[in-house]
């Protein structure tokens, strides 16, 4: 065996795969694409067929939500492999344009979006927040860290916003980085491209570091994994809003008052529930609006759905017949009669809420985002 | 032994293993030079008989009155040794083992370089040779008496033998009724058996045994002593029934308010009991008990104007002023047989357990197809936790749903990191088959689909039995499914059925989770009463697990059945035969030899600090009262037939004032010395 064969077979513990099929079993993308993510760990040992296994389309369709890694029996991560090939791809500069130009706007601008830097605090432009300073002397509670998502997209910007409007509610000392702010470099590592995420990794780092703060309170579960979980040396505490606010919330800082008679149901993002067990806080949230019924999804916390937003998939399309999953997330959530499906991450949001539109029923159910409804309710 | 020391040497090869790397002819040319050693020999292999004739030989020709052989460790071959110089009349304490293959030559390749150190560890062990004193081994009486933690079917079968062997047998059971698992279950792979049929027996025999003492609903409390002498406390915990009246009845919890409230624990929950209650129909003894818990006299202080099972109960056996009974006994071994408890699915939510009422546990499912389990051994779908609709005159009962389609999933919560279980259970995929076939059997109709990811079929008779069960039109899937969730009132499960790669959303009406079998979560209990060590898998850990699988690390007290790890009732019973002959054999010689290299103090130096009782594992050290000239004192005093030479105590007296025999400062620093080490 050579050194490079030894090296992908040892960094993916391929050996140690039973050929089970656990992982393929709980793909939530395998009963509508072509990925067996099981195959590849099989294919894998085999050094002559990893450029071919590199070259096959369906290695774009995992989500990375973790399922098969979360369900697998002998501990080892398969998404993780497809995540190699898919580096073994860019090192060879084969990828699609879509990704290529999000990889390139993240180096040149901080951002996947190919927005300018410029443009990065336009969501809070109106708001009257401090923006922090390194190296202050005072110390601030929460540095709020924004996801590129949330400070760019027009649909998404109004969660951050809403963010603000709560925490202000709640008097919470906290401030944004501003213009310095860079993608988390979650989707980058996920779309293989190591190198840069090295990068983001390092660089940002570094500049979270220089700041005096309690902690780092990320809006999107996949920045909030991703500091929390890959990052090497970061020295603040880590949390996710639902996590600052169902404390706010208990501690009596936080307080709701607008009644909101709906039934509202809570979609689980995999960044949030099965990679960072984070699954009582939204509901315990989402159980105190006045006024409101919840209900959860048949398929819910550890057996959530994924909604297909994860793993790079904002920028590479799936070929499919078959329905999308966030789709069918939509009609569970009719057929149970949920008026309000609830997100705690921006891509859940973007994609639940475009299965609305598709399914046409965006008139009577909503998709929003624990901070708007929260937003709504004070 | 006194006089001048006369050591004979005897180098080892073990064919290759040491002479492959250390020149052994030169290493006898070199012990010849050392002083007082009167011969130096080496041979093929010194473990074998004739090896062992120059030893003896050696001994009775040249006097010798010290013996070094260097060899292996200790651990494998001391003890041959040893019996090698009693069988020729020299004390066998006189021997010292030189370790030239474990510590030399297996984990050398410089041949000059392991000849030189062969040579220092072969000076050093005659150094200490030189030094070594005749020691006593004594021996004690054996109490001839059992004490058998656990009566399932292992604590059962060894209960049975070493009573009808002609000793005394105490059997203590935690629960209200002896029988296990075993009880619970309808038949038994491979030949469907039926269980209570082979078992029921077995349970009536331990209870009228005239060697054999039954404790049920009580609780060893605690053990002292050590092999042939182990004192014992149980507690009897009161049924609030006087058993001497009690008939069985059964009229009591028909009149109980309470009747059917509860979870019947015996029916994995799915039949109901009321607060006096007897398990199961077949349970032994056949005493109904109170739970206390339950009963509403016993918490509540009322039960109406006076509680009905009190009017009900003929023999006025029922009596809440009954208390627990504190009973103490001797015995001179401990066989521990405290089984197992199945994996708790809730562990493993992709499978929503607890969450659908159709998703069941294999045991769950062995109390529905058994016949006197609590749907009467019909195989129908449940609805947990609805109360039952009280029953308008006339009105039929709605007949329960006989499922279409019935799937289990194996392997669930064994061979999985991701619940700390690495191990297979054994005996899942077999009950799987089994349990399969009844569902063939009772309920024809219905689709039987087995997914899997291993079948292992590796006992007597197993591969037959699992080749009928599919002709039996049994849909055995190669995939270990990943998911369960629910669409259009079907469950649906999801996992790929790997031989062709193809992801499976299978429809079904239940699911049973062949869930594995797990140590006990009251482990501890016993762990702390008899210091028990446990294997990686948390199961108790057995003295060697090939050739002592029934001992364990402490003399006198042995394992049966699941509590040493999964295995089926063939297994159980074999080891349970195992454990009791290994239990008889003290009783049988009447005597056991303690340790003779234990520790003694000197009372002269001996500050009374304690340190020593401290650290001794064996609790075998106390402090006494001693009069020092005309100073009365504390001092450190050995019980010697606790003591297990394990040296803590002398490594950890900070005056020197505690020391091992055959390891005193005064042997083993020479030795070390010798070594070069300064
Ligand atoms: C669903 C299922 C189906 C099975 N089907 C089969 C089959 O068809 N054929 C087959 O060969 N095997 C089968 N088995 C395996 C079989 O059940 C076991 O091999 C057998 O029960 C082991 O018996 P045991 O005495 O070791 O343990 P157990 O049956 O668990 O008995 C242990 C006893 O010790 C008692 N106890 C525990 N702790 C204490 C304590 N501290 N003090 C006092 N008492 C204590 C317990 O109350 C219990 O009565 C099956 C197992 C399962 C789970
Ligand atoms: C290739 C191989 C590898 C194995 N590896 C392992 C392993 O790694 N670990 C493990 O635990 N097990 C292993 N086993 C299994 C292991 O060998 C057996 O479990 C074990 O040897 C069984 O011992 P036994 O005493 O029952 O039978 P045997 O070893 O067969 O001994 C039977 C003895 O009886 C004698 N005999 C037969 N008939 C008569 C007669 N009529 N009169 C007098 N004497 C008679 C025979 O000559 C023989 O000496 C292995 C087996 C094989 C084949
Ligand atoms: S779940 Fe794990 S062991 Fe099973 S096939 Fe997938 S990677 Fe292999
Ligand atoms: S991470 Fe999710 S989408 Fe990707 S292979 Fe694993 S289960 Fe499938
Ligand atoms: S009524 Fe009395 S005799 Fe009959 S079972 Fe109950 S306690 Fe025993
Ligand atoms: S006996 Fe079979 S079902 Fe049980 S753990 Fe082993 S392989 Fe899995
Ligand atoms: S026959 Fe031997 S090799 Fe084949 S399955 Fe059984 S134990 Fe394994
Ligand atoms: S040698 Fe070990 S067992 Fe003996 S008294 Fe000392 S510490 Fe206790």
């Amino acid at each position: 065996m050579c050194a490079e064969e030894l090296d992908f077979i040892e960094k993916y513990d391929l050996l140690g795969c039973i050929q089970c099929g656990r992982c393929t079993g709980g793909c939530p993308v395998a009963t509508r694409t072509p990925l067996r993510v099981r195959g590849f760990m099989y294919d894998g040992l085999n050094e002559e067929r990893l450029e071919e296994l590199s070259e096959k389309p369906e290695i774009w369709d995992c989500t990375t939500c973790f399922t098969c890694a979360a369900r697998c029996p002998k501990g080892l991560e398969p998404l993780e492999v497809l995540i190699g090939l898919r580096s073994l791809l860019i090192e060879e500069g084969k990828v699609q344009p879509t990704v290529r130009d999000a990889l390139e706007s993240i180096f040149k601008d901080g951002n996947p979006w190919g927005s300018p830097r410029s443009k990065r605090m336009d969501w809070a432009a109106d708001l009257d927040v401090k923006i922090l300073e390194p190296e202050d002397e005072e110390k601030t509670d929460v540095m709020l860290y924004i996801c590129c998502t949330d400070a760019y997209d027009p649909r998404v910007m109004k969660v951050a916003q809403a963010l603000v409007k709560v925490l202000k509610a709640a008097n919470v000392d906290f401030g944004l980085i501003g213009e310095e702010e860079s993608c988390c470099g979650s989707e980058v590592r996920r779309l293989g491209e190591e190198g840069l995420f090295e990068m983001c990794d390092e660089e940002n780092v570094e500049m979270m570091n220089s700041y005096n703060v309690g902690s780092i309170v990320a809006i999107s579960p996949h920045c909030y994994n991703t500091l929390k979980k890959e990052y090497h040396g970061l020295k603040h505490p880590v949390l996710h809003y639902t996590e600052l606010v169902a404390q706010l919330l208990e501690d009596g800082k936080l307080t709701l008052n607008t009644e909101m008679k709906k039934l509202i149901t809570y979609h689980d993002p995999c960044f949030l529930g099965k990679q960072n067990d984070i699954y009582d806080e939204p509901r315990y949230i989402l159980t105190r609006i006045p006024g409101a019924e919840y209900k959860d999804f048949d398929r819910c916390r550890e057996r959530s759905l994924c909604c297909e937003g994860g793993g790079g998939k904002m920028w590479v399309e799936t070929e499919s017949k078959e329905e999308r999953l966030a789709e069918i997330r939509v009609d569970d959530a009719k057929e149970m009669g949920a008026e309000v499906i609830a997100v705690a991450c921006p891509f859940c949001l973007l994609t639940l809420e475009d299965a609305t539109k598709v399914k046409g029923v965006d008139e009577e159910m909503r998709v929003a985002d624990i901070l708007e409804l929260l937003a709504e309710a004070l | 032994m006194n006089g001048k020391p006369r050591i004979g040497v005897y180098v080892c090869h073990c064919g290759t293993n040491i002479a492959g790397t250390v020149d052994v002819e030169e290493v006898v040319r070199f012990a010849q030079t050392i002083p007082d050693v009167t011969v130096a020999r080496n041979y093929s292999y010194m473990c074998s008989d004739p090896g062992q004739a120059l030893i003896v030989d050696d001994i009775e020709k040249m006097g010798l009155n010290r013996v070094v052989v260097a060899s292996c460790s200790p651990r494998m071959h001391e003890l041959t040794f040893r019996k090698t110089l009693n069988g020729a009349g020299l004390n066998p304490y006189f021997l010292e083992m030189a370790n030239i293959r474990e510590q030399c030559s297996w984990v050398h390749e410089d041949s000059i370089a392991a000849t030189e150190k062969s040579k220092r560890i072969i000076e050093a062990a005659v150094v200490k040779a030189r030094r070594l004193e005749a020691l006593d081994q004594k021996e004690v009486d054996v109490e001839p008496a059992t004490l058998i933690i656990g009566a399932g079917i292992a604590g059962i079968q060894a209960a049975l033998d070493i009573a009808d062997a002609g000793f005394k047998v105490y059997l203590v059971e935690k629960s209200p009724t002896v029988g296990g698992h075993m009880a619970q279950l309808d038949k038994t792979f491979p030949t469907l058996d039926c269980s209570a049929c082979i078992l029921t027996p077995k349970m009536v025999d331990v209870a009228n045994h005239p060697n054999i003492e039954l404790m049920t609903y009580s609780k060893v409390e605690d053990i002292s002593g050590y092999v042939g002498n182990f004192d014992i406390k149980v507690r009897k915990k009161t049924r609030y029934v006087d058993v001497s009246k009690c008939t069985g009845c059964g009229d009591c919890a028909s009149a109980c308010r309470q009747a059917g409230r509860f979870a019947n624990e015996f029916d994995e929950g799915m039949g109901m009991r009321g607060a006096i209650y007897l398990p199961f129909p077949q349970a032994v003894p056949a005493k109904y008990t109170v739970d206390k818990e339950s009963c509403l006299f016993l918490s509540k202080g009322k039960c109406g104007e006076t509680p009905k099972c009190l009017e009900a109960c003929q023999p006025k056996a029922i009596n809440f002023e009954l208390e627990d009974e504190i009973v103490d006994f001797k015995v001179g071994t401990i066989i521990v047989a405290t089984g197992f408890d199945v994996f708790d699915a809730t562990l493993k939510p992709e499978y929503a357990y607890g969450v659908y009422d159709n998703v069941v546990t294999a045991l769950e499912f062995e109390r529905m197809v058994n016949a006197s389990g609590p749907t009467g051994g019909k195989v129908v779908m449940l609805e947990r936790g609805k109360k039952k609709k009280k029953k308008k005159e006339g009105e039929e009962e709605e007949a329960p749903k006989v499922p279409e389609s019935v799937t289990f999933i194996q392997c669930v919560g064994s061979r999985d990191k991701s619940v700390g279980n690495e191990y297979c259970s054994r005996v899942c995929c077999m009950y799987t088959a089994k349990l399969a076939h009844l569902v063939r059997d009772k309920a024809p109709d219905a689709e039987v689909t087995v997914f899997y990811m291993d079948v292992r079929a590796f006992g007597k008779g197993f591969e037959e039995f699992y080749d009928r069960v599919r002709r039996e039109g049994v849909r055995y899937i190669r995939g270990n499914p990943s998911e369960i969730y629910r669409k259009n009132g079907k469950l649906i499960v999801r996992a790929e059925d790997t031989l062709t790669s193809t992801p499976l959303e299978h429809e079904t009406d239940m699911v049973v989770l062949s869930v594995g079998l797990c140590p006990r979560t009251d482990t501890r209990d016993v762990i702390d009463l008899l210091k028990l060590s446990q294997s990686s898998d948390l199961f108790y850990l057995e003295a060697h697990p090939k050739l002592r699988p029934v001992d364990t690390a402490s003399d006198g007290v042995y394992l049966a059945g699941v509590c040493q790890g999964p295995k089926d009732i063939p297994d159980a019973v074999a080891q349970a035969k195992g454990a009791a002959s290994a239990a008889m054999i003290p009783m049988a010689s009447g005597k056991v030899k303690v340790e003779a290299q234990t520790s003694i103090v000197d009372e002269t130096t001996c500050r009374g600090c304690g340190f020593c009782v401290e650290v001794c594992p064996y609790t075998a050290i106390e402090l006494v009262e001693i009069n020092r000239m005309g100073w009365h004192v504390k001092a450190a005093r050995v019980n010697e037939a606790l003591c297990k030479g394990c040296g803590a105590c002398a490594a950890a007296c900070l005056s020197g004032s505690i020391q091992q025999r055959s390891f005193k400062d005064l042997q083993l620093l020479p030795q070390i010395q010798a070594l070069g080490v300064k």
